[in-house]
């Protein structure tokens, strides 16, 4: 196959995201109708809680533990250096040596903040004894 | 300028309708293959070896009642199932899904949309659906679809790292994101595939895309015995099926990447192998290529338990993340020695 040049490359993306976003959203609406028409409905309390054992729930925090806070620090980090190396690794042969010295120091300092995260436990999961 | 539209049309409309339907299929013959590694019969009721039991499951989806908790936030509850499945939807619009072919004269290329950063589009856009279990489970004000939720997006969040390291070796190799040319790179018969030049990369790649679909080894937001059903706990009729219609077009869009940056693709239509003309064939074993990935997906369903939380992040970052940097280093080295 060969490239085709076109004049908007990203007509087609932006074309199928309308047109799903679109077509997934009319099901879910024909569905919620269709069930409306079709479905015995409970709109008893205790019914619509949410999946409990039983007592009627009160509205509930959405807090969770800061462990997966630290991952998520964790992965801005490596992630970013990343999207750093894919242009580096396109033109890999393009800038030879220097280029890949350069990288090489690169993973080196971040290779010190991964010995750093690992020595301070961040990627161990914390038990809360 | 006008035909170019009205083709690209064309395609996202029959790409949409493959793999939705491929999506219930695939239900299916998951269903199946599992039953089949486990010694049961799998369903075999509804029309000839079962097969009309998609209708069946299809029509129960579309009539159930249509529940939303009441103390889940409505807008959110009900966006968040759209984001995976048009997300994933999205993403395939970079892939070669066939080599070009022509049919009634006219020459049909089955690529929506031929960028030169098209592997960095597709996994870019499938990141986008991570949104879609953290926002389900956090609007769902239910504690069982949270943690599923946290614990989902955590095992994104660490593999999207090792996909991104572990492609970098292949990319160095080939110094093209477009995945045409990836193809073309392994162009000639099964000596060039990709997988042998990168046996490492093949490895932690297929490892991350069993995570990055939340599929069985990893399938934290989903252990029935800790956390019911994880983030789509509280999901039920079409809403839930949206979801899993999502899961299974990424579960081809990576098999899909994987066949073809590492098993060849499709090779290229009328070139040479062996003194044979590969042509037509090359579609049909991208094909096959696929439907193998896909059974693999089952397959490991089958044989695997599942770990635990704090046994994945060990596996991605102590383990998967150095051993793909190393993976890089070495590639570097050997290709400037």
């Amino acid at each position: 196959m060969e490239h085709l040049q076109v004049a908007h490359p990203y007509f087609g993306a932006f074309a199928m995201m309308v047109f799903t976003l679109v077509a997934f959203f009319v099901t879910i609406t024909l569905a919620r109708y269709v069930s409306l028409k079709l479905a015995a409905r409970n709109t008893e309390k205790l019914k619509l809680s949410i999946y409990e054992c039983g007592p009627e729930v009160t509205k509930q925090p959405n807090k969770i533990s800061a462990q997966f806070y630290l991952f998520g620090l964790l992965f801005i980090l490596f992630d970013v250096e990343i999207i750093f190396m894919f242009p580096w690794a396109i033109d890999f042969k393009l800038l030879g040596w220097f280029g890949f010295a350069e990288m090489l120091l690169f993973i080196l300092l971040l290779a010190i903040g991964f010995i750093y995260a690992w020595k301070k436990g961040a990627l161990e999961w914390h038990s809360i004894k | 300028m006008d035909a170019i539209i009205i083709e690209t049309l064309i395609k996202i409309v029959v790409v949409v309708l493959i793999f939705s339907a491929l999506g219930g299929f695939g239900t299916y013959f998951e269903r199946k293959i599992l039953a089949f590694l486990q010694r049961r019969w799998g369903p075999n009721i509804v029309g000839p070896f079962g097969l009309l039991q998609i209708i069946a499951d299809g029509i129960k989806l579309f009539t159930k009642e249509d529940i939303i908790p009441i103390n889940a936030e409505r807008g959110i509850f009900i966006f968040s199932t759209l984001i995976i499945a048009v997300a994933a939807f999205t993403a395939f619009v970079a892939i070669p899904i066939y080599p070009q072919f022509t049919v009634f004269g006219y020459t049909v290329r089955p690529i929506v949309i031929d960028v030169n950063v098209g592997l960095l589009f597709v996994m870019g856009v499938m990141a986008v659906g991570m949104y879609s279990p953290l926002l389900a489970g956090m609007s769902s004000g239910n504690k069982w679809s949270l943690l599923g939720a946290a614990r989902a997006v955590v095992a994104l969040l660490s593999f999207e790292v090792i996909t991104g390291l572990s492609i970098l070796a292949p990319l160095m190799l080939v110094g093209s994101l477009s995945l045409i040319d990836i193809n073309a790179y392994q162009m000639g018969g099964i000596d060039n595939w990709m997988v042998w030049q990168q046996p490492i990369a093949f490895v932690l790649f297929l490892i991350a895309g069993f995570a990055e679909t939340n599929r069985k080894p990893f399938d934290l937001s989903e252990q029935d015995a800790e956390i019911i059903g994880g983030y789509h706990t509280e999901y039920s009729g079409m809403k839930y099926g949206l979801m899993m219609i999502g899961e299974y077009a990424n579960m081809f869009v990576v098999a899909f990447l994987v066949s073809i940056i590492f098993l060849g693709g499709y090779g290229e239509a009328g070139s040479i192998v062996n003194g044979e003309a590969v042509g037509a064939w090359g579609g049909i074993w991208l094909i096959l290529k696929v439907a193998f990935f896909f059974i693999l997906f089952v397959w490991v369903r089958a044989a695997w338990p599942h770990i635990r939380p704090d046994q994945l992040m060990w596996l991605a970052w102590k383990v998967l993340m150095p051993l793909a940097v190393v993976n890089i280093v070495i590639t570097g080295i050997v290709m400037m020695a």
